[in-house]
């Protein structure tokens, strides 16, 4: 029998990873000379408790959920994506380039022509380090890095020297076309009389990357696909028994998880800034492992994951207005739920394992 | 020579969970000899040497060295103790030279210079002492196997280690380089070494040993004096008077030739040929059984038969040739072929562990047209269908959704048969089917392979039990060294006859055969030595 | 381009180069040892604002110096931790040591000096001075060699000589001396180390720690001798260069020493050039910045002169019978 059931590895751990994580976040904020409690209070009334707050709080969530199922999919196929932020940056070209580029006519056609555009150029991204992890063995976390950072030069080069228009100092595209315009939360949800989500970020890509949940879902547990991707990922010997490739494999994966990155594009560059800027990507791509370790991988788990990291990221800011916390709080605590529950996870793991030992001895 | 052991061993006990490796064991080698000690696979020998070297702890029992009882808690205590060990899988660094690796962990100092000539001086010495001849400067990576091991004990007479085991040291060496081992084995004796040789090579046993201890299923089950036993017993001892299993089979009807394999060869990664020039074929409505021991082609001859290692040679089922390489030669496509298999290695190839049984009963067919509904997989068709071949293979807990690692290794087992047998193959393929696998669970895989056959289909069954092959086969093959020793008849053969044939030995038949392996591998060796020399 | 500029390009090489190389040679220790450790830039990260920080505090560049290796250190224990204790994925404890070490910086500097997550400037004792060379000021008239010795061999700070000095002896430790024949051999072949009676943790945490102190030095160069102070994420993405330089020097100290210097020609060349007109095809300067990471992933993909890491890296050692 497993020592633990299916449920607690699944939730309890990452659960207490998250608890570990909060109680030293909590002792980093005693150290600095404020208070954990009064801190998490300012998170929660600027994140949660009006519309606005909310209107940013599922702003960051889509980044993350696109950039969290990116490292998913891949880790699925026992492959570590560490190039979600270089594939988001390429992915924002994609978004770029079609909306300045495409005379579209409405905002539904431009969606749909630019998230395939976003995610091409996102998956082209990822293309090569797949290629040759399948074919020459070259580590795809060292290549993933290395074009993380070409991607950065590859983005400069465009902003600085093709895009940007003329007679501005500013390294970014200009601004897209109204007809490109994606409705906002507030367009969306305000009648006459109240305005919700007043002045934040959300747009209708939330409900996109609710979708790529759903069909992220469907991909790895319901198609065949999916079946081979799991099977690969658990082990590449019995994938071999039963004719799976592992090139094909490796690299449709990939291909999969770099569109999932570029995708998280529309949500910043189309939907939020509506131009290409340096740095659109800030950091969601390295959230998003932290995103995907903690929400094991499942959709449902990286929708909460990243539902939680969006909370983090907009009481962060809220904290750095209103208190001497700065928002670089966050990335401490993404950094020790990533250690916890992605490198430390046995240490997390073993305790839980014997308490779980201990009760099923009592019982039998 | 004195009456106080080398070594002794009193009631060594040690168990994995429920699993007895080691069952009250004791045994004397005095200084100056060679011991074997032989069993099959899994008998728990290599348990034994593993907690004499100190990498196990004993639950139970006492080690006395040269009359003195030592505690060997980790492998310092052991070197200490002036015992060596050749691993079968060798401990070396293979970037290093031959002197890094022997000085490694016995330096005489904080800098490599002085031990390094230290070490080049005593390598000198102990080459011309015992015909251990190793280049000092050469890189690990280049040297073949046989010398290989020669610098693995080199490693251990440089640790001035006089107790010296070897485990399975001949199941990498070509028998050129494992008669040189025995030559260099007969020199450490008459310095007054004393070895134990863990092997299950009766002919080992025979050739180089002083006394002989035989292991069964983690006990010691007698020691003799070489000299006073014959491989006959020696066989008999190792493979125990199991009652033969109880087959009830009617008598083969063979019909058609289903597969036909003509001069298959294949050579791995390394560049060793596996499988050197592989003929037989099965008939719709027989078993053929491959006997052997481990090791010896069996396995890769299932992979090549698979669809997942490359080959040369020709297959044909059903009277049509089937691609060896390339693209039309994976697991997807032997199974359009009628080609079912049932791996050997059923945790790592034939069973994805974290998947439900309900997925794992689809695993290698996930393709096929009846479990697709639409875009997707047809999860409830594919569930339904599990519930019932659990049923009808009497896979117990008869849950579907059940993790495929939590099922004992019987119902595993009979997962994977149910999966493949159900396919209703022209062919199957059964690699060890009863390994690791309950008795009760082993009549029942038995009764449904015995029907597959009665239902006109073929079978190759491999298997390193003898009591199997016997009990099942309507024709044996032994295979030994990549290569088909000779066919025999179940009635007309015994286990002696066979034990022979899979250690190679061959009096009259099919001697010429070997002859010129032999031949051939001499000259390989001659090349590798002069390439390294 | 006349023989001046040609010496300030190089002398900014050096300057850019030795923080790479320090790290390299850092990240060279530990996977040698078999740890892999993308974490190089969280660690020097850690040693740049500590280095800063308490050598602004107590006026001493050399407490600081200390506190950086210190603080580089305790990372590594971290991950040492992690990947050798708890047998964990070293690739994530890497990533997780990144982000740690870049909110901890900002959040700590912001506490203290409440400047925005930078320290005050740094000034007299408490940076590293330049060195002036014996002899350098009365060379300088000697045509070609003297503005050489004077402006590019001399005029460094020490923490350059050192690095510098930390190659012959990285080579010497690893392959002249007996802990660096177990270190080597316990990133190829743990089992063959196991088996010898060596301890493979003692070996592989020995080794972290190293990682380390090179770090430290790193992270302290950056922060109080190249520049007088801590500013937010001032390694920028310096640690990823030096990982690529360590694959492609394929983890050789020497060849790390040239891949460095390479890796710090091009950044010298595109801090002060844009771009480079090569006779009507112009090379942008972003190719200049990418152009490190695009030879790593040549170098990996084998297609010229395989980079072969050592063979246990990366995977926790589990006894087998």
């Amino acid at each position: 029998m497993d020592r633990m059931p299916p449920w607690a590895d699944a939730v309890l751990v990452p659960l207490f990873s998250l608890v570990l994580a909060a109680i030293l976040s909590a002792l980093v904020i005693l150290a600095i000379g404020e208070s954990p409690t009064q801190a998490f209070w300012l998170m929660v009334d600027g994140a949660l408790m009006r519309s606005a707050g909310w209107g940013y709080t599922l702003y960051y969530a889509t980044n993350f959920i696109f950039t969290g199922l990116c490292v998913a999919v891949a880790f699925h196929a026992r492959m570590f994506n560490i190039g979600g932020e270089g594939q988001a940056m390429i992915g924002g070209l994609g978004v770029a380039l079609a909306c300045l580029f495409i005379p579209f006519p409405h905002w539904i056609i431009a969606l749909l022509f630019v998230t395939v555009a976003a995610g091409v150029f996102g998956a082209a991204w990822a293309l090569i380090p797949a290629y040759l992890q399948a074919t020459r063995g070259s580590h795809i976390v060292i290549t993933t890095i290395m074009f993380n950072f070409i991607a950065a030069a590859v983005l400069n080069y465009f902003l600085v020297n093709l895009l940007r228009p003329p007679g501005s100092m500013d390294p970014a595209t200009a601004n897209f076309p109204e007809a490109t315009h994606l409705p906002t939360f507030q367009e969306m949800f305000s009648t006459a009389e109240t305005t919700l989500f007043r002045g934040s970020p959300a747009n209708v890509t939330f409900f996109l990357a609710i979708a790529a949940c759903v069909v992220v879902w469907y991909l790895i547990w319901r198609t065949r696909l999916g079946y081979e991707i799991r099977a690969f990922g658990h082990s590449e010997t019995a994938a071999r028994y039963a004719g799976i490739s592992p090139v094909r494999i490796t690299v449709v994966s990939m291909l999969i998880s770099g569109a999932l990155a570029g995708m998280m594009a529309l949500n910043t560059t189309m939907g939020e800034a509506e131009r290409l800027v340096m740095n659109a990507t800030e950091g969601a791509g390295f959230i998003g492992i932290a995103v995907a370790l903690m929400g094991r991988s499942h959709p449902v788990g990286v929708f909460l994951a990243a539902l939680l990291f969006g909370f983090l990221y907009q009481g962060g800011a809220e904290l750095a207005l209103w208190t001497d916390i700065p928002r670089e709080l966050i990335v401490v605590i993404q950094a020790l739920v990533i250690l916890f529950t992605g490198a430390l996870d046995n240490m997390v793991r073993m305790p839980l394992e014997k308490i779980f030992l201990s009760l099923r001895r009592k019982e039998a | 020579m004195t009456d106080t052991p080398a070594i002794e061993l009193k009631g060594i006990s040690k168990a994995f969970g429920p699993v007895q490796a080691n069952k009250d064991i004791s045994i004397r080698v005095m200084p100056g000899t060679i011991h074997g000690i032989i069993g099959e696979n899994g008998a728990g020998k290599s348990t034994l040497m593993s907690i004499l070297y100190g990498f196990y702890k004993a639950d139970k029992g006492e080690i006395f060295i040269r009359g003195k009882k030592t505690e060997i808690p980790d492998s310092q205590a052991a070197i200490a103790a002036g015992i060596g060990m050749v691993f079968q899988h060798f401990k070396l660094v293979q970037n290093f030279t031959v002197l890094e690796n022997v000085i490694l962990g016995a330096e005489d100092g904080a800098l490599l210079r002085p031990s390094l000539a230290k070490a080049r001086d005593v390598l000198k010495h102990l080459a011309d002492e015992y015909e251990l001849q190793v280049a000092p400067e050469a890189l690990i990576e280049n040297l073949s196997v046989g010398h290989q091991q020669r610098v693995e004990i080199l490693k251990a007479l440089y640790r001035e280690a006089d107790i010296l085991i070897l485990d399975e040291p001949t199941g990498v060496l070509t028998p050129a380089e494992a008669d040189h081992l025995f030559r260099i084995l007969d020199n450490l004796r008459k310095e007054g070494k004393t070895i134990i040789l863990i092997t299950h090579k009766l002919r080992e046993i025979m050739e180089i040993t002083d006394t002989v201890s035989v292991m069964r299923r983690g006990e010691m089950t007698a020691t003799v004096n070489t000299s006073e036993t014959d491989p006959a017993q020696l066989a008999e001892l190792m493979v125990g008077r199991k009652v033969l299993l109880r087959v009830d089979k009617k008598p083969a009807e063979p019909k058609q030739v289903v597969l036909e394999v003509e001069n298959l060869r294949r050579t791995d990664s390394k560049g060793v040929e596996r499988l050197k020039g592989i003929s037989l074929h099965v008939r719709a409505g027989e078993i053929l059984g491959i006997a052997g021991v481990a090791g010896n082609g069996q396995s890769e001859l299932l992979e090549v038969l698979g669809g997942y290692a490359d080959a040369t040679g020709s297959i044909r089922i059903n009277g049509e040739e089937i691609d060896l390489t390339g693209k039309h030669s994976d697991g997807q496509s032997r199974r359009a072929r009628g080609i079912a298999h049932v791996p050997e290695d059923r945790q790592h190839e034939g069973l994805i562990m974290p998947f439900g049984a309900w997925e794992n009963l689809v695993f290698g067919y996930h393709h096929d047209p009846e479990y697709q509904s639409g875009m997707l997989m047809d999860n409830a068709g594919i569930r339904e269908e599990a519930a019932g071949k659990m049923e009808r293979f009497d896979v117990r807990p008869p849950n579907p959704a059940l993790a495929a690692r939590n099922f004992s290794g019987g119902n595993q087992q009979k997962l994977v048969l149910a999966r493949e047998i159900e396919r209703n193959p022209d062919l199957l393929l059964v690699g060890q089917p009863t390994r690791g696998v309950d008795i009760g669970a082993i009549e029942f895989i038995h009764q449904r392979i015995l029907q597959l056959r009665d239902a006109g289909k073929a079978i190759l069954l491999v298997s390193v039990e003898l009591d199997e092959i016997l009990s099942m086969s309507d024709r044996i093959a032994v295979m030994f060294d990549g290569q088909i020793m000779g066919e025999r008849l179940p009635e007309e053969t015994d286990q002696a006859e066979l034990g022979l044939l899979m250690a190679g030995v061959t009096e009259q038949t099919d001697k010429p055969a070997i002859d010129a392996i032999n031949e051939q591998l001499e000259a390989k060796l001659a090349r590798e030595e002069a390439r390294n020399g | 381009m006349d023989y001046l500029t040609l010496l300030q390009i190089l002398d900014s090489t050096i300057r850019l180069s030795i923080p790479l190389l320090l790290a390299c040679l850092a990240g060279l220790f530990s996977e040698r040892a078999g740890i892999f450790d993308i974490g190089l830039e969280g660690k020097m990260l850690m040693s740049a604002f500590f280095s800063a920080a308490v050598a602004f505090t107590t006026g001493s560049v050399w407490i600081g110096l200390l506190a950086g290796i210190l603080a580089s250190m305790s990372m590594s224990a971290i991950h040492g931790l992690a990947s050798i204790t708890f047998r964990g994925n070293q690739l994530i404890s890497g990533v997780a040591i990144n982000f740690l070490a870049a909110g901890m910086t900002v959040l700590i500097a912001q506490d203290w000096f409440r400047q925005g997550g930078r320290t005050p400037s740094l000034e007299g004792s408490a940076r590293f001075q330049e060195l002036t060379l014996p002899f350098a000021d009365a060379l300088r008239g000697v045509p070609i060699f003297g503005p050489l010795y004077a402006d590019l061999i001399s005029g460094h700070s020490i923490l350059v000589y050192i690095g510098f000095a930390v190659v012959p002896l990285s080579w010497w430790v690893l392959y002249r001396t007996r802990f660096g024949l177990r270190l080597r051999a316990v990133g190829e072949a743990p089992e063959a180390v196991d088996t010898a009676g060596v301890s493979v943790i003692g070996l592989r945490f020995a080794a972290v720690a190293i990682c380390g102190v090179l770090c430290g030095l790193a992270g302290a160069y950056l922060a109080t001798g190249l520049q007088a102070g801590f500013v937010k994420d001032m390694t920028a993405g310096r640690g990823f260069i030096a990982l690529a330089a360590l694959i492609f020097s394929k983890w050789r100290p020497w060849y790390a020493l040239s891949a460095c210097l390479l890796f710090g020609l091009l950044q010298a060349v595109a801090l002060r050039y844009q771009s480079i007109d090569l006779g009507g095809f112009v090379i942008p300067v972003q190719f200049m910045d990418a152009l490190p990471y695009i030879l790593t992933v040549v170098i990996l993909a084998g297609f010229v002169g395989k980079a072969i890491p050592p063979r246990a890296g990366g995977e926790p050692y589990v006894k087998e019978r």
